[in-house]
């Protein structure tokens, strides 16, 4: 057991406005898995126990609460499980790097606009996409279509959490018009 | 004058605003020109250069004469177009570019210096004595010319940005736009219809007529009442389309909270980035004037903005009204005046064989020659086939022709077509790709012919984007033929004014042909026609013909000048939306964070990251004071610092080592695993980019360590080598620069501290590295230094951070050691001469800074070849060296150096200073600074010299390191 307190990224309490909350995920495990030039055959036997095949790019696989995101050039993101020992691939830890946040709800999609240079009007789950939020490094996935995951470096998680605030409540001054 | 029973504004809604500090009535619905107009409000502003009273000319965006402030509580908005802004109750609006007052303007004494204010007159006038121009000439015109002024505050107002996309983009809501959007909605196509006036309909809403029978508005009712039930139609009013961009790309300004009360968080703008994969440019016609002797009163305004204010808004500019025209197009307006029960005193139409108009008096192949009135229109000047006519008048409306919307068809370069049949430009097809114009933007002016080519290019599309498209029946409604004779100017005497907002008349134009300034993008800048707010929407075409005419040239062989973004003013907050304060850049906090506000430091900006500049300790005054005492701690005892800023990037693969060497001047793959190595990294030209150590972790597993500054740019630097020169090989890597918070230990005590943090010795020899278990945490610990002292690196995963920081500085306090900060870290680097981006600012080499025996001579790697090109290495260079002042004065950075006989200018300048820190160990300020030839100097006397900061100091010429130059402390 550590001895050390563990801390969230942000520990910050959910935020309901607009009937839409934006909330802080828990921290998971997160891999980068990279596979190495040739290994595509043996890195999808190598990931079959984990019932998951490698994400072709903007998509995520998913077995039960196990996912794998595609999050750049040759490069996916296990998370919410170990991953399997000898990949034929440049494995690394990335659990602590990432913020993890939940926007969820009828608005959300209008929040993700004031910052997200995205075409979400087909969004749907399974969706898996590196953008900016605003000036952030953003890894977005589709939960539903009006559910997202937002991924962004931890040492921004503030400035994250304060923008999609700051969105929120203007979308809901627009909605307090009509 | 209010009219009973027309438009359609709400008269069970009584507002009351105030214009100049005094409160009329108006109602919901109302336009601050139309209200203005209600309560016979005639000069609403003063012109740029001549102060003339302007009113109101036109009942759009388009306007360039009634620009007022608009006075909130956070903000002071100019040059807002009264044509535009609608009335709130407690709308308050001052009038802008007069003094004392709007009605009584002193400066108006331009008007009557105008003889000598002609086009160019700045450039042939204030040309000497040169001196003058930015103290006294420049500061005199901004004063006397100019429009609206800001408070000098900030805009703490609320905007907002947003991204938008859809399958159609329809620019206009008139009925062309209207008619493609019930097209392409019944269809089932994503779109996006965006209208820049409040109330969508166009020139519906304007002009009394009729669709299938009945009055248009009826049709325009059912049409919006289907398109807001259509979950796949957004209707935007009040959105201005502003520029059309790459790859369907159009910016678009929405007036979210200009036109009410301003409530909390509620934008006031919001700009918009809308991505369409097709657009129609629906966005109809601008009516043009006709210039002539003094046609800027106040009251002589377009005739089609009189339909607007009496139709739409229930107002009249007069009670007895003129029209003076080259087409049919006013005289529906002016049977509306009729039915109103106004009077027309005249219609003056200068085609000889124009068609009669009932009991109104038309007089043929006439043209209005002069016009009386201060401030405001009294009567007007004829001059017919009999001679000359006066008329008593008080508003005179304007129908010059219809030139086409077709801006946004320009903003990518496109040139727009001379149809001499409308005499107007008319779009150019395939100017912006994806983009069709329809309707009167395309030079259809008729309502049916609007309706029909609306529909025609909505089908189109839906064929394009792969829909079936649904049927709509055209409807039928007005379908008269435009016959237009053009009329641009009519020539006499005095002035005659093409564009109202930077005071340009017919003869300035002609001025500029004379003076060789003939081709039509000289005129402009010559005569800044076009230059104002309006962008010169209601004057390009008719100044381009004036000087057609001047020239002898033909309009087509004239050309216009370039239509550019934005189409309409976008407010600079828009863009800049939520990038104030704090907003302008993301916040970068390390897992120390509170730990360090809570012991008082100050934290400053180091790139995106916040970090601690110094701990003051009670007693201390100045930051130097806790500086000294903090390099002392370390010098002596321990201290911690964390240095999670520093970019970490995780290489793994069997060439990860090539992979380094490629990339770093030195060797890296003979590294043995568990040691950690220092490296320089050039960029392409030979310069050096970055510095660090790599850590060998694992045979096939390396930990790379960049400068906190070039961590973007050190990542990118190998993702492009990697994808553009070995993309094959077998290497991947990844930044976990956020993953691991990490803690330099440094100090005499820095291994007794370790000792009792980790429970064992840390057992590492100098740049050795091991996995640990650090209380229960899997970690790293290094054995490096940026101090000059034993020094260490600990490194746990981020959640850890900030127990393991507190838990290091409480150790550290109980043995007399405690945190460092940045300035304290500076000066001991110094101390050391270790360098950091002051000294590798992208313009020295590894030879400049002492490292070229680092540049392997056995390997290749990115930049070796530029770095050894003559002038990258030699005595020529400025090299690396330290300075110690002779006398006990303070140094500064950008300080530069020269030798102690020369006489100082740029000239003899010999190098400058980088780095400086007041060294409490060897009790003397030391700098670190590039000098010619500098290590070949070192025991010289130079000369230092910061103009700027008034230091003047004799220095020593020293090596780089001043502190334990053979480096016993480090490996001891």
């Amino acid at each position: 057991m550590p001895d050390l307190i563990a801390k969230p990224a942000l520990g910050a309490a959910p935020l309901t406005i607009a009937g839409t909350t934006l909330s802080e995920n828990g921290a998971t495990q997160i891999t980068a898995i990279a596979p190495y030039p040739g290994s595509q055959a043996a890195l999808a036997q190598a990931l079959r126990p984990l019932g998951l095949t490698f994400p072709a790019p903007n998509q995520f696989t998913e077995h039960g609460d196990v996912r794998l995101a595609w999050s750049g050039r040759d490069q996916a993101f296990l998370i919410g499980g170990e991953a399997p020992a000898d990949l034929p691939a440049a494995v690394t830890d990335q659990s602590d790097a990432w913020v993890s946040l939940q926007i969820a709800g009828p608005q959300a999609r209008a929040v993700l606009a004031r910052y997200v240079p995205l075409d979400l009007r087909a969004a749907s789950r399974g969706q898996s996409l590196r953008s900016a939020l605003n000036h952030l490094p953003l890894l977005l996935m589709v939960e539903a279509p009006d559910s997202y995951t937002l991924m962004t470096f931890r040492s921004m998680a503030r400035t994250a959490w304060a923008e999609l605030h700051e969105a929120m409540i203007k979308v809901e001054a627009r909605l307090a018009l009509t | 004058m209010r009219i009973d029973g027309k438009g359609r504004i709400d008269r069970t809604r009584p507002l009351t605003f105030a214009f100049d500090g005094v409160s009329y009535p108006a109602y919901k619905g109302d336009t601050l020109a139309s209200a203005l107009m209600a309560n016979d409000v005639r000069v609403v502003g003063r012109s740029f250069k001549y102060h003339r009273p302007r009113g109101i000319l036109t009942a759009g965006s388009e306007e360039p004469g009634a620009l007022v402030e608009i006075m909130g509580p956070a903000n002071q908005t100019p040059n807002t177009r009264a044509t535009v802004q609608e009335v709130f109750e407690g709308l308050t609006a001052r009038s802008q570019n007069r003094w004392p007052s709007l009605r009584w303007d002193l400066l108006g004494i331009n008007d009557l210096a105008s003889p000598f204010l002609s086009a160019g007159f700045y450039y042939k006038t204030f040309m000497w004595p040169r001196a003058f121009w930015e103290k006294i000439y420049e500061p005199l015109i901004r004063r006397a010319a100019g429009l609206g002024s800001l408070s000098g505050r900030h805009d703490e107002g609320t905007y907002e940005k947003a991204y938008a996309f859809c399958d159609l983009l329809i620019v206009g809501a008139g009925p062309t736009g209207l008619i493609a959007a019930l097209a392409a909605g019944r269809s089932g196509a994503d779109v996006i219809l965006a209208e820049d006036a409040a109330e969508m309909g166009g020139r519906l809403l304007s002009d009394e007529g009729q669709i299938d029978g009945a009055p248009a508005q009826e049709w325009l009712a059912s049409v919006l009442a289907e398109l807001a039930l259509m979950p796949n139609v957004r209707l935007m009013p009040r959105t201005a389309v502003t520029g059309a961009y790459d790859d369907g790309t159009y910016g678009a300004l929405e007036r979210v909270g200009l036109h009410r009360r301003p409530r909390p968080n509620l934008p006031r703008e919001c700009f918009w980035r809308i991505t369409a994969r097709r657009t129609i440019l629906a966005t109809g016609a601008l009516e043009r004037p006709i210039a002539f002797a003094d046609n800027d009163r106040p009251g002589i305004m377009m005739a089609s903005a009189m339909a607007s204010y009496l139709n739409r808004y229930g107002v009249s500019p007069g009670r007895k009204v003129t029209f003076f025209a080259n087409n049919d197009s006013a005289r529906a307006t002016a049977r509306s005046f009729v039915a109103a029960g106004l009077s027309v005193a005249a219609i003056i139409d200068s085609r000889p064989d124009a068609p009669d108009e009932g009991d109104i008096p038309v007089h043929k192949g006439a043209v209005v020659i002069g016009t009386k009135g201060r401030h405001g229109l009294q009567e007007i000047t004829l001059r017919t086939g009999s001679g000359e006519v006066r008329l008593e008048t008080d508003a005179l409306g304007m129908a010059g022709g219809w030139n086409p919307s077709l801006h946004l068809t320009c903003h990518m370069n496109g040139r727009p077509r001379w149809s001499a049949e409308l005499a107007a430009f008319v779009p150019s097809p395939g100017a912006v790709p994806g983009l069709v114009a329809a309707g009167a933007a395309n030079g259809t002016f008729s309502t049916h012919g609007c309706l029909a080519a609306g529909l025609a290019a909505a089908q189109e599309v839906l064929t394009d984007l792969g829909h079936k498209a649904a049927p709509v029946d055209l409807p039928q409604a007005e379908n008269a033929p435009y016959t237009i004779s053009p009329l641009w100017a009519v020539p006499g005497k005095g002035r005659a004014w093409l564009d109202f907002a930077n005071d340009v008349t017919t003869k300035d134009v002609a001025l500029s042909a004379q003076e060789g300034f003939s081709s039509v993008e000289h005129m402009k800048r010559y005569t800044t026609q076009g230059m104002a707010p309006d962008q010169g929407k209601s004057s390009n075409v008719a100044a381009l013909a004036v000087l057609a005419d001047a020239t002898g040239r033909g309009i087509p062989e004239t050309g216009t000048t370039t239509f550019r973004p934005p189409f309409v003013p976008v407010s600079i907050a828009a863009m800049g939306a939520g990038a104030r304060a704090e907003g302008f850049a993301p916040q970068r906090f390390m897992t120390s964070d509170q730990a360090s506000r809570d012991r008082g430091a100050p934290m400053i900006e180091a790139g995106l990251w916040y970090r601690p500049s110094y701990f003051p300790k009670p007693g201390e005054t100045t930051w130097r004071e806790a500086c000294d005492r903090e390099v002392a701690m370390v010098r002596n005892s321990v201290g911690i610092s964390d240095v999670s800023t520093l970019g970490k990037i995780d290489l793994q693969g069997r060439d990860a080592g090539r992979f380094l060497d490629f990339v770093y001047t030195n060797t890296f793959s003979t590294l043995p695993v568990g040691r950690v190595r220092y490296g320089v990294m050039l960029r392409e030209d030979g310069h050096v980019l970055d510095d660090g150590t790599t850590a060998r972790l694992g045979e096939n597993h390396w930990l790379m360590t960049t400068t906190t500054a070039a961590a973007g740019l050190v990542m990118r630097h190998l993702d492009f080598v990697h994808q553009a020169f070995c993309a094959d090989w077998d290497v991947r890597f990844i930044s976990v620069t956020e993953h691991w918070a990490q803690f330099a230990v440094a100090g005499p005590k820095a291994r007794d501290l370790l000792t009792s943090a980790l429970g064992a010795a840390p057992g590492l020899p100098f740049m050795g590295v091991r996995a640990a278990t650090i209380q229960g945490v899997a970690g790293r610990v290094f054995r490096i230094s940026f101090s000059g002292e034993e020094g260490y690196e600990v490194a746990v995963p981020a959640r850890y951070g900030e127990a393991l920081f507190r838990d290091l500085t409480a150790r550290a306090e109980t043995m007399g050691g405690g945190l460092y900060g940045m300035e304290a870290l500076n000066v001991l680097r110094i101390e050391k001469g270790f360098i950091t981006h002051a000294e590798i600012h992208g313009r020295t080499t590894a030879f400049d800074i002492g490292m070229e025996k680092m540049v392997s001579a056995k390997k290749d790697c990115i930049g070796k070849a530029a770095a050894s090109r003559p002038g990258m290495i030699g005595a020529a260079r400025a090299q690396l060296v330290g300075l110690k002042p002779l006398t006990d004065s303070p140094l500064t950075a950008g300080a530069h150096l020269f030798t102690q006989s020369a006489d100082v200018k740029r000239e003899t300048d010999q190098g400058y200073v980088t780095s400086v820190g007041y060294s409490p160990t060897l009790a003397s300020w030391l700098a670190l600074a590039f000098l010619h030839d500098g290590r070949a100097r070192h025991g010289e006397t130079i000369r230092l010299v910061d103009h700027l900061r008034k230091v003047d100091v004799l220095c020593t010429v020293t090596d780089p390191v001043f502190h334990d130059p053979m480096g016993e402390k480090l490996r001891a």
